[in-house]
C-alpha cells in the first residue's frame, strides 16, 4: 500500500537522489510555520497551492477565556499565522471558527483526509491521517517551507514494517492500549526508517477513531508514518463529509481507494505479530512511551541507565503496584484521544460518579465540532456534574504550550501521547493511559484498572 | 544554509540514549517566530538542575556533540537542530538519530554523523577522560578523527552534496517546475481542495 501511494506521487526520480513527491494536502499550524513563511517572503517566493493548504490554531490556544487569555508570544504566533494565511490566500480555521481544532482532528472530520493521499504537516503526529490509508508524516519547518513553495517534498523511500494484530481485544482494552502494546513490543526506536502498515482482524475491527489513535502513536515507536488499508468503515466515515467527493466523483474515488490495500503476496521489510487477546490496559511508568506495563502489574526494576533516570524523575520505586500510585491531575484530550468516541467512553465511566477531591480533572475536546457534538449528546453535563472542567478545543495539556500545564511534581493520568520529562509542564509527571482509564483514575484518585472499576 | 565541509572543535559528551526534542528545546521556547535565538535555551530543564555536563568550563564552545542512540526522538520541531546550531554545535555524533530530526538537521546545516555503538562509546570515554579534546569532522572525506581515533561514516549522498555546497533545496526543486506542472495537470479532478 505504501509503495502504491509512493509511486502515485513521484514527480521526478533521478539516480542517486531522493524522489521528488507531490503533496496532496499540507496542514499548517501556528508553531512550526512562521519561519517558513518568513523565509518565503525573504526569497520573494509565493505559496504554490494555497488550495491544497489548510491552517488551524491548536498548539498555543488557551482552552478557556478565549483569545484574550493567550500570552503575548502565543498571540504573536497566532497573529503571524493570520497575516500569512491572509496574504497567501490559505483557508484558516482560527480561534472562534466553528471548524477550529487540533490539526489531526479537523483534517479527517472535514473529509480532507482521504485514502491514497500524501499528507504532511509540521507536526510529528501527522501519522494520524494514515488511518484512512493515506501516506502521512510529520516534517520540519524547512520542509514546510519547501512544500509551501513547491507543493513537493524530496524523500528517500522508507522500508515497510507490517504490524499484524489478530484476535479479539479483551473488554477494557482500547485502541490506545493497542498502540502502547505495540510500542512496548517494538521499542521507541523499533520503527525507525520504516512506514508501519497495521493489519489484522483487531485493526480492521476498530472504528475510524480507534484507527486514528493507533496511527497517531506510530511516531512514538520511531516510524514517521503508520497506515491502515481503507475499507467499508473508512468509506462510511467519509461519505457525506464537507470535502469528500460526491456523486460520480465519489464512485471514481471509491474505485481508486479500493485498489489501495496491499496485495495478498505483498512483501514487507519487517513483520511483527501481536495477539490482541493478550493485550491489557497499559500505563506508562517512565519518561518515554515504550516504558509501560499492564495496570495490574508493578513498577519494574530498572534494566538500563535510562530506566533509572526515568524512575528518579517519576519518583517511583520498583515493585510499587501501579494501582497504588496516587494522581493529582487528569487530562482527557489531545490528537490521540479527544474525538467523540473517546469522550463517549470516558463519560460512560464517569456517569454517576464524582471526581476525587484531591484530583483536578479536565476534558478538552479535539475540535470545536467534537465539542458541539458532545454537548448535543449531553456529555459535557456528565463531565461537569462529576467535577471535570469542560474546555474549548486545542492541544491543551498534551504539550503545555498554552496556559494548561502541570506544576512541578504534579502527577497526571493523561490520554495524550508523550510522557517525556517536562512535556506537560516543567517537573510534571505523566502516566499515559486510555480515556476510560483516565476517567476511572479521576474518580478513584489513583491509577486503577477500569475493568474492576464499575 | 551555511556550507559544511570540515569542522575541528571541542567534543562534548552527553551520555544518554533516547534524548527527545522536548529535552533539547522545551516547548515554552517554541513561541518565537524567528529561526535564531534558541541557543540559550538548549537543554534548558537539564541545565537548570545544575552541574549539567555541557556547562562545565572545559566543554564551553564545543562544536561537536557525542551522544546516545535515537537522538532527537519525539516532536518534529526543527527548533531542536536550530538550538544546537545556535549554541555553536555544527555536528552531532550518535549511533542513530530519529528520522525527522535527521531530516531537519540536513536541511538546516547541522551534520548528523552515525557511528557504530562501540565507536561512540569510545568517543564518549575520550571526551570524559580528556575534557576539552578536539575532534575533526570532515564531510568531504566522510571521516571523524580525534586523538588516536579515526572512523569513516556514510551519509545520504544527496544531502551530503547539499551540505557541502550550502544549497537551497527549494531553489533546486523550483528548477523542476515543468515536471511539477506536468504532474499537476494529470491529478484527478475529485481530489480534495481546501476551499
Amino acid at each position: 500500500m505504501a509503495a502504491k501511494i509512493w509511486e502515485d506521487h513521484v514527480v521526478a526520480a533521478r539516480e542517486g537522489e531522493p524522489d521528488l513527491l507531490y503533496v496532496d494536502l499540507h496542514l499548517v499550524h501556528e508553531v512550526t510555520s512562521p519561519q517558513a513563511f518568513e523565509s518565503l517572503r525573504l526569497n520573494n517566493r509565493r505559496v504554490r497551492r494555497p488550495d491544497l493548504t489548510v491552517a488551524t490554531m491548536d498548539h498555543d490556544v488557551p482552552t478557556r477565556g478565549g483569545r484574550a487569555a493567550a500570552d503575548e508570544t502565543a498571540e504573536r504566533q497566532m497573529s503571524a499565522l493570520e497575516e500569512n494565511c491572509r496574504r497567501e490566500g490559505i483557508a484558516l480555521f482560527g480561534m472562534g471558527s466553528s471548524r477550529q481544532g487540533i490539526v489531526h482532528v479537523i483534517g479527517p472530520e472535514l473529509g480532507l483526509t482521504q485514502p491514497g493521499l500524501l499528507i504532511v504537516c509540521g507536526d510529528s503526529h501527522t501519522s494520524t491521517h494514515g488511518a484512512f490509508g493515506a501516506l502521512a508524516f510529520g516534517i520540519g519547518t524547512s520542509e514546510v517551507e519547501h512544500v509551501l513553495a513547491t507543493q513537493c517534498l524530496r524523500q528517500r523511500r522508507p522500508k515497510v514494517m507490517a504490524v499484524t494484530v489478530d484476535g479479539e481485544m479483551p473488554l477494557g482494552v482500547t485502541a490506545k492500549d493497542v498502540a502502547l502494546g505495540i510500542i512496548g513490543r517494538i521499542g521507541i526506536e523499533g520503527g525507525r526508517g520504516h512506514v508501519i502498515e497495521y493489519r489484522g482482524s483487531a485493526i480492521s475491527g476498530l472504528s475510524m477513531e480507534g484507527r486514528m489513535t493507533v496511527c497517531n502513536m506510530t511516531i512514538e515507536g520511531g516510524a514517521r508514518a503508520g497506515m491502515i488499508a481503507p475499507d467499508e468503515t473508512t468509506f462510511t466515515y467519509l461519505n457525506g463529509r464537507e470535502h469528500a467527493p460526491r456523486g460520480v466523483q465519489w464512485e471514481q474515488a471509491l474505485s481508486r481507494w479500493s485498489a489501495l490495500p496491499s496485495d495478498a503476496d505483498a512483501q514487507f521489510d519487517a513483520e511483527v505479530l501481536i495477539d490482541a487477546a493478550r493485550l491489557e490496559p497499559y500505563v506508562t511508568w517512565g519518561t518515554n512511551p515504550g516504558q509501560s506495563v499492564p495496570v495490574t502489574s508493578r513498577v519494574p526494576a530498572p534494566r538500563t541507565e535510562t530506566d533509572e533516570r526515568a524512575l528518579r524523575y517519576m519518583a517511583l520505586e520498583p515493585g510499587t503496584a501501579i494501582e497504588s500510585i496516587p494522581i493529582d491531575r487528569v487530562f482527557i484530550g489531545s490528537c490521540t484521544n479527544a474525538r467523540l468516541e473517546d469522550l463517549r467512553i470516558a463519560a460512560s465511566v464517569v456517569r454517576g460518579h464524582t471526581v476525587h477531591p484531591k484530583v483536578r480533572a479536565m476534558v478538552v475536546p479535539g475540535s470545536a465540532s467534537v465539542k458541539r457534538q458532545a454537548e448535543s449528546e449531553g456529555l459535557d453535563a456528565v463531565f461537569r456534574q462529576a467535577g471535570f472542567e469542560w474546555r474549548d478545543a486545542g492541544c491543551s495539556m498534551c504539550l503545555g504550550m498554552n496556559p494548561d500545564i502541570l506544576g512541578p511534581g504534579e502527577r497526571c493520568a493523561s490520554t495524550s501521547n508523550r510522557n517525556f520529562e517536562g512535556r506537560q509542564g516543567s517537573g510534571g509527571r505523566t502516566h499515559l493511559v486510555s480515556p476510560p482509564m483516565a476517567a476511572a483514575a479521576a474518580i478513584a484518585g489513583h491509577l486503577v484498572d477500569v475493568r474492576e472499576f464499575n | 544554509m551555511d556550507p559544511f565541509t570540515r569542522v575541528t572543535g571541542v567534543l562534548a559528551p552527553l551520555d544518554r540514549a533516547d534524548v527527545d526534542t522536548d529535552q533539547i528545546i522545551p516547548k515554552q521556547f517554541l513561541k518565537r517566530i524567528e529561526r535564531s535565538g534558541y541557543g540559550p535555551f538548549l537543554f534548558y530543564d537539564w541545565r537548570r538542575q545544575g552541574d549539567f555536563i555541557l556547562d562545565r568550563p572545559e566543554y564551553r564552545g564545543a562544536q561537536v556533540l557525542v551522544t546516545g542512540a535515537n537522538f532527537g526522538c519525539g516532536s518534529s520541531r526543527e527548533h531542536a537542530p536550530w538550538s544546537l546550531l545556535d549554541a555553536g554545535f555544527r555536528a552531532v555524533i550518535a549511533p542513530s538519530f530519529a528520522d525527522i530530526f535527521k531530516s531537519n538537521s540536513f536541511r538546516c546545516g547541522l551534520l548528523p554523523v552515525e557511528l557504530p555503538e562501540p565507536a561512540v562509546r569510545h568517543l564518549i570515554q575520550l571526551a570524559l577522560q580528556e575534557p576539552g579534546m578536539e575532534i575533526t569532522v570532515d564531510l568531504e572525506r566522510q571521516r571523524v578523527a580525534a586523538s588516536g581515533f579515526e572512523a569513516d561514516f556514510t551519509l545520504d549522498p544527496f544531502f551530503r552534496e547539499c551540505l557541502l555546497n550550502g544549497w537551497d533545496e527549494v531553489a533546486l526543486t523550483l528548477r523542476q517546475d515543468a515536471a511539477i506542472a506536468r504532474y499537476e495537470t494529470a491529478r484527478p479532478g475529485w481530489l480534495p481542495i481546501s476551499r
